[in-house]
Parts: C-alpha cells; structure tokens; sequence
C-alpha cells in the first residue's frame, strides 16, 4: 500500500493482508540499499499470524518517493511521521543493520510509542571503513560485490526468500543493484554507510528505550559481528540477545530463525 | 565466505548449495526420492502454502535435490535462483508461459534448435503467441520487429548448428529499449564458456542434458533468473507483465513484485508454472546433473582442445566444402566470438561435405568412435544430418535462414583421445571420396 508521508508517496509492504486496526502494528526497516523485500518472509508470517505488518521503502528507496535521509536521526523522524501518518500510536518495531540504528533512534526518541525493539544485525558505532565508504562514493558497483561477499557466511543456505533454488549471493547483490538504480539523482549506497559511519547517538538512545529488547546477531557476521552489539546489550534494560548460526543477511541466511525470534519475543509481552 | 571476491567456478561447480546432510554426515548430494515432505504443523503446513515460510510441500513444485542444482547453477551463471524442469524445451515453455499468454508477441532468433523454432512457430501459435524470427545478426532487424505486444526477445548464445553467436549486449540493450527482457538459451555454451548475465540478459535457461550434464544420461532443464529485468517499471510505463505486477487471483491476489523486488519471475514460474504445467524434473536426474557439473570446467576445456583439433582436420581437406566454427576467421561471427567467447565457442558446429547425398550418408555409415544420434554435448563424440533429422520439419528456407543446407553435417565432439577422433574422421571422409567415385 502506498502512505503519503511527509507529501511524498510512501510504499509499505504488508505481508498480503490489508490494514486491521484492531490488530498491533509491525514495523520492519531495512538496512542500506535494500528494500521492504529483504523481509519477505517474515513479514508475510507475522501479516498472517495476528499483526498489522508495515515494511517501508525508506524515502527515495526502491517504489519511495522523498529524498533519502542522510542520517539515523532523520531517517527515524521518517519513521516517527509514518506512523502519525498511519494513525499508528503504538508499534513493535525491528530493524536491520542501519535499520537496527533507525529502529534504535526511533524508541529512543519516542519511547511511549514503541511496544517492542528488535535489533537484528547491530552494531554500535556502526563505523565503516575508510576504504568501504570511498569506494561505496566512487566504485558502487565494486563496493556491492565486497559488501556482498561480507554478509553472506554460506554456500548452501536454506529455502529462502524466492522459496527452494534461491542463490542469495545473487539476489541480495541483484537487490543493491536495483535499489542503486532506483534514485539515479544520489548515490543511496554512500548516504546510507554515511548514515551508519556518522552516527554517536546510539548509547543516548538506548538509555531512553523504555521497550523490552531483542537483539539477533549472527555468528559469522562479518559487517557487524555480535560482539559489536554489546555496547547497546550493556545499556538495555530488558533483553534478550539471541545467537544465529548465520551472516550479515540473517533473514535471508537464517529465515525461520530470525522469524521465530520475533514471533516468539512478541508472544512474549 | 572470507575475501572480497565472490568463490571461484570451481569451488562453486563443487559446493554451490550443497552441504554435508544434518541427518546423515553424507557429504555427497543425497538423492531424495519423495513426494513428499512432512509439516512439523498444521501451522507449518499453512504457512507452507502461503509463502510464508520456504520449504519443500511437494515434489512437483520443489525437492531438497533439485534446489542444490538451482542454487549450484545460479552460482554459476550470476543469477538469483532458479527453477528445474524435465527439460530444455519445458524451461523454454515455462519462460514463455509465465510471462505471457495470447495475444502477445516474440522477437527471436532464426539460428535456433529445431525443436525450439518448432515450439514458437507452429505450437505457440496455436495458443496465440506469435514469433518473429530475425537472423541473430540483422541488429535493425531485431528493433524493426518490434510490436506493441512484444513481450521477449530470445536467442541462443551460439546458434544451433551454424554456431552464429549473438550479440547479447546490443540485442539485450534493444530489448530493454522497447521495454522487455532477452532470454538466452546457453546450452552449447555452458557458464564456464560464456555468462550472458554480464552482458546483459534477463533470463537463462540449459538443456541440462547437454554440456551440464555431460554424459548423455539424462533429459533435465534448468531456468535461472538474473534478477536484473524491472517488471514492475516495465507493468508502469507500458502495461506488460502484469502477471508479474498485478495482482495474481490464481494466488491469492499476491502481486509477485511487491513479494520480491528482483525475484517475481521465479515466484510466480513455480508457484504457477510448476504447479499447474507440471513439467518437474526427477531428483535422481537432478543428481545425475550435480555429478556432471562437478567436472564442467575439466571437460569444458577437453571438449574445447578436441574441438580445435578436428576443425584444424576438416579446414585443411579436400571433400570439406565448409567448416562452420567462429574458431576460423571466415565464419560471421569469427570477431564476436573473439570479444565473447575467448575460452571457445562450443564443440557442436557444422560442415558441409563436398559432392553427393550419397557422400555425406557414406561418412557418417563409416564413422566408428562418433555416435550417429540425436543429442549433443555428451561426452562421447556424435554425428548427425540436421536437414533429415533434428531440423527435418523446417522448410528449405527456414534451413537457409539457420545456415543448413542438405549437405550439412553437424559434429558434437567429445572427450576422446583427439588422434583416435581424427583417425575417425580420416577414415569416413576416405569413405566418402570413394563413394564418389
């Protein structure tokens, strides 16, 4: 479904279902030059199973009109004026890699509004390397395929995003390819590793997060390796930290264990 | 995977969706042979059927086999995925038919596999499809024959049998032009010759029972998906694929590309495509492909040195009228190749034999190590008359427009001792010239 936001048409993925507002809302957020689809599989199950799901492109992303947010602070105040738009008061709401920091900020700044954080893929600082970064401004093409080697850890994943037969090598990389091409005006791969490089609120905004935490790392995460997450686990109050036998794209390398983390950490209360 | 590069073709041929077996340690593929699979609940079941979890249901639509081919050949050629079919000709029909039905239009090349021209333009037409077939060479002519309801362009990455190689980056570049995507058949090719993805088409398919496979076991086909073609841009600007981008009641009103923003081919391919055409491939003839892409670069590379052996042969012989290889200089595509295919363009070629009928039937009787039979890319070397067998329902013309003739003989060469290969050839042309006597 497509949500004006901020005057600009704001596409949402939710799971195949339409809106019920009697059911909790959902929120999935992406990480850099990806899209809603990176969450296929978990949006569709939750849709299904008694939430409200909502998966935005982020602005100027894939179907997303705007421009992009050149930080984790304006990115979250996106997020914040999507759900005013909505009419959404209160969510759960999970997050990815730089979606993690958008998800972060977002409870942090509004934490009434927030039932429930999952942090999947999270780093903080998320720095990035001076080499990534340059080449993400000059080489994007060249720093997709290095980025891509970093955040996949197996040769022979599981039934994934396309069903049995997907080769996540190539779609995640097929994925950044298209979402580069989708705003031709700006370089989202670089505004998105700034976004993570650039940003030091993340202890700040998990000292006001008020919404028990999950984090879900992956073991073989070479983009934000677990240990990179213990200085918000150090600073939730109430978590949970849950180790995946994965990479970087969990969701994808991991499907139904990143899905299960969730569903059964909502169940929770 | 540590490194910045993506694993080389080999570790990939060899571990490219295959891990040893959770439940056994087996290291090698298993074969598994079942209908069916188990759901853990009725929650999974229905989830299952949803799309809401990945998993196998039924081996009509998917089998833990047949994904290690999927994911292994996708690797192979760049792609996201994959979908495997009982044949070459049924991954062909399964790409026609997911992305179109009546009333829609094909652009596509005349140096086809005669059962492939057969199937766009006698048996597609019959269901409403039309073709259009461009010699793979004529550039204006792919952009003249363009329509309104144009939906592909397809073409072989060399031609069958005259070897014409296409310019996939020119022709792809047309077909995005006019808003729809080139499908390629790389069967004589393999990806260790040639990756059509990289140079710009949208969609892949094999007859797996050719080079992948390689040892004349097995019928299997294999579609693969570059994830690069935007249906949904394309169902905006011009109104096409809405079995893509729109919603699908055959599915629960799922629209594919708002589920997977580069994947909505595959989705609805097997979600439809399998599911109702039902042209699955077996999982044992799935693992007889694994074990032959396990060694397709080793014999990729003999079929080439045979090859460039028995070319030398024929160029240098008096009853040779013609030897059709983009290896020589006087072939069409000699340049394309070059830039293409500098690993070799294919061990299936042509030759016209100087003289009678009678003369040609003499040399292929004669032959001793070539098999007088229908298929090519076995490891074993084969031999054929393309005008009286394989192409026989073409007219002459459509024959000329492939570049056969009725002297046209057509070579596949395999991985034998190269001097018992020549010896062979030697021995049947000696037959021939005698029977012209």
């Amino acid at each position: 479904m497509d949500i004006t936001v901020n005057g600009h048409k704001t596409f949402c993925y939710t799971g195949g279902k339409t809106q019920d507002r009697s059911k909790p809302t959902l929120v999935f957020i992406h990480g850099a030059l990806n899209d809603h689809s990176t969450w296929s599989l978990q949006t569709r199950y939750m849709a299904h199973h008694g939430w409200n799901v909502l998966a935005p492109d982020l602005p100027g992303h894939g179907k997303s009109a705007g421009d992009p947010p050149g930080t984790v602070q304006a990115a979250a105040e996106f997020v914040l004026a999507l759900m005013d738009a909505a009419g959404l008061a209160r969510v759960a709401i999970v997050g990815h890699s730089l979606g993690s920091l958008i998800a972060l900020e977002v409870a942090g700044r509004a934490p009434e509004r927030i039932s429930h954080l999952v942090l999947a893929g999270t780093a903080f600082p998320m720095k990035v390397s001076a080499v990534l970064l340059e080449t993400s401004l000059k080489e994007p093409l060249k720093a997709i395929d290095m980025v891509n080697v970093f955040s996949h850890s197996m040769l022979a994943p599981p039934p994934s995003v396309l069903g049995p037969g997907t080769w996540l090598y190539g779609s995640s990389r097929a994925l950044m390819r298209r979402v580069l091409a989708s705003n031709a005006g700006v370089n989202l791969f670089h505004i998105g590793f700034k976004a993570c490089d650039d940003y030091t609120h993340g202890a700040s905004a998990m000292q006001q997060v008020v919404a028990p935490t999950l984090f879900i790392l992956g073991k073989r995460d070479q983009m934000t390796p677990a240990k990179a997450a213990q200085p918000l686990i150090d600073l939730a109050g109430n978590n949970k930290v849950l180790l995946l036998d994965a990479g970087h794209q969990m969701m994808l390398e991991a499907p139904d264990g990143v899905l299960f983390a969730i569903r059964d950490f909502l169940a929770a209360g | 995977m540590p490194g910045y590069s993506d694993p080389g073709f080999d570790t990939l041929a060899l571990h490219a969706g295959a891990a040893p077996d959770p439940a056994t340690g087996a290291r090698a593929v298993p074969i598994h042979l079942t209908t069916s699979f188990v759901f853990e609940s009725s929650d999974h079941a229905a989830a299952l059927f949803n799309l809401e979890r990945a998993g196998h249901v039924y081996s009509r639509l998917s089998n833990p086999t047949n994904a290690v081919l999927e994911q292994r050949v996708s690797a192979l050629e760049g792609g996201i995925g994959a979908i495997t079919t009982a044949s070459g000709q049924a991954a062909l029909h399964l790409c026609i038919a997911t992305l179109m039905g009546a009333g829609s239009h094909i652009v596509a090349s005349t140096a086809l596999y005669g059962g492939s021209q057969n199937l766009l333009n006698y048996t597609m037409r019959r269901f409403g499809i039309e073709t259009t077939f461009v010699k793979p060479g004529d550039i204006d002519g792919w952009r003249a024959a363009v329509r309104p309801n144009t939906k592909l362009f397809f073409g072989e990455t060399v031609g069958n049998p005259g070897l014409e190689v296409l310019d996939i980056a020119t022709v792809s570049a047309i077909a995005h032009e006019a808003g729809v995507p080139l499908l390629m058949d790389s069967t004589l090719t393999t990806p260790w010759l040639l990756k059509p993805f990289e140079h710009g088409a949208d969609l892949v398919y094999h007859s797996a029972t050719k080079f992948l496979s390689g040892h004349g076991t097995v019928i299997a086909g294999i579609v693969v998906d570059g994830g690069s073609f935007d249906w949904a841009r394309a169902f905006e600007s011009n109104g096409k694929f809405g079995e893509l981008a729109a919603p699908y009641d055959g599915f629960h009103n799922m629209v594919f590309t708002d589920e997977s923003t580069v994947g909505a081919f595959l989705l609805r391919a097997r979600r439809e495509g399998l599911r109702d055409f039902g042209a699955a491939l077996s999982p044992h003839s799935a693992w007889l492909v694994l074990q032959g892409i396990e060694t397709l670069s080793l014999r990729m590379a003999r079929h080439m040195g045979n090859t460039q052996r028995v070319v030398e042969l024929l160029t240098s012989h008096a009853l040779v009228a013609r030897v059709g290889h983009p290896l020589l200089e006087s072939h069409p595509s000699y340049a394309l190749a070059q830039k293409l295919l500098p690993r070799g363009a294919g061990s299936v070629f042509s030759f016209d034999i100087k003289g009678s009928r009678a003369q040609g039937k003499a040399f292929v009787d004669a032959l001793q190590i070539f098999s007088h039979l229908a298929n090519v890319g076995d490891c074993r070397s084969l031999v054929i008359h393309p005008a009286s067998t394989t192409h026989f329902r073409m007219s002459d013309e459509a024959l000329a427009a492939g570049g056969i003739t009725q002297g046209t003989i057509r070579l596949s060469i395999g991985l034998e001792d190269p001097d018992d290969l020549i010896d062979d050839l030697k021995r049947a042309l000696k037959a021939a010239q005698k029977a012209g006597v």
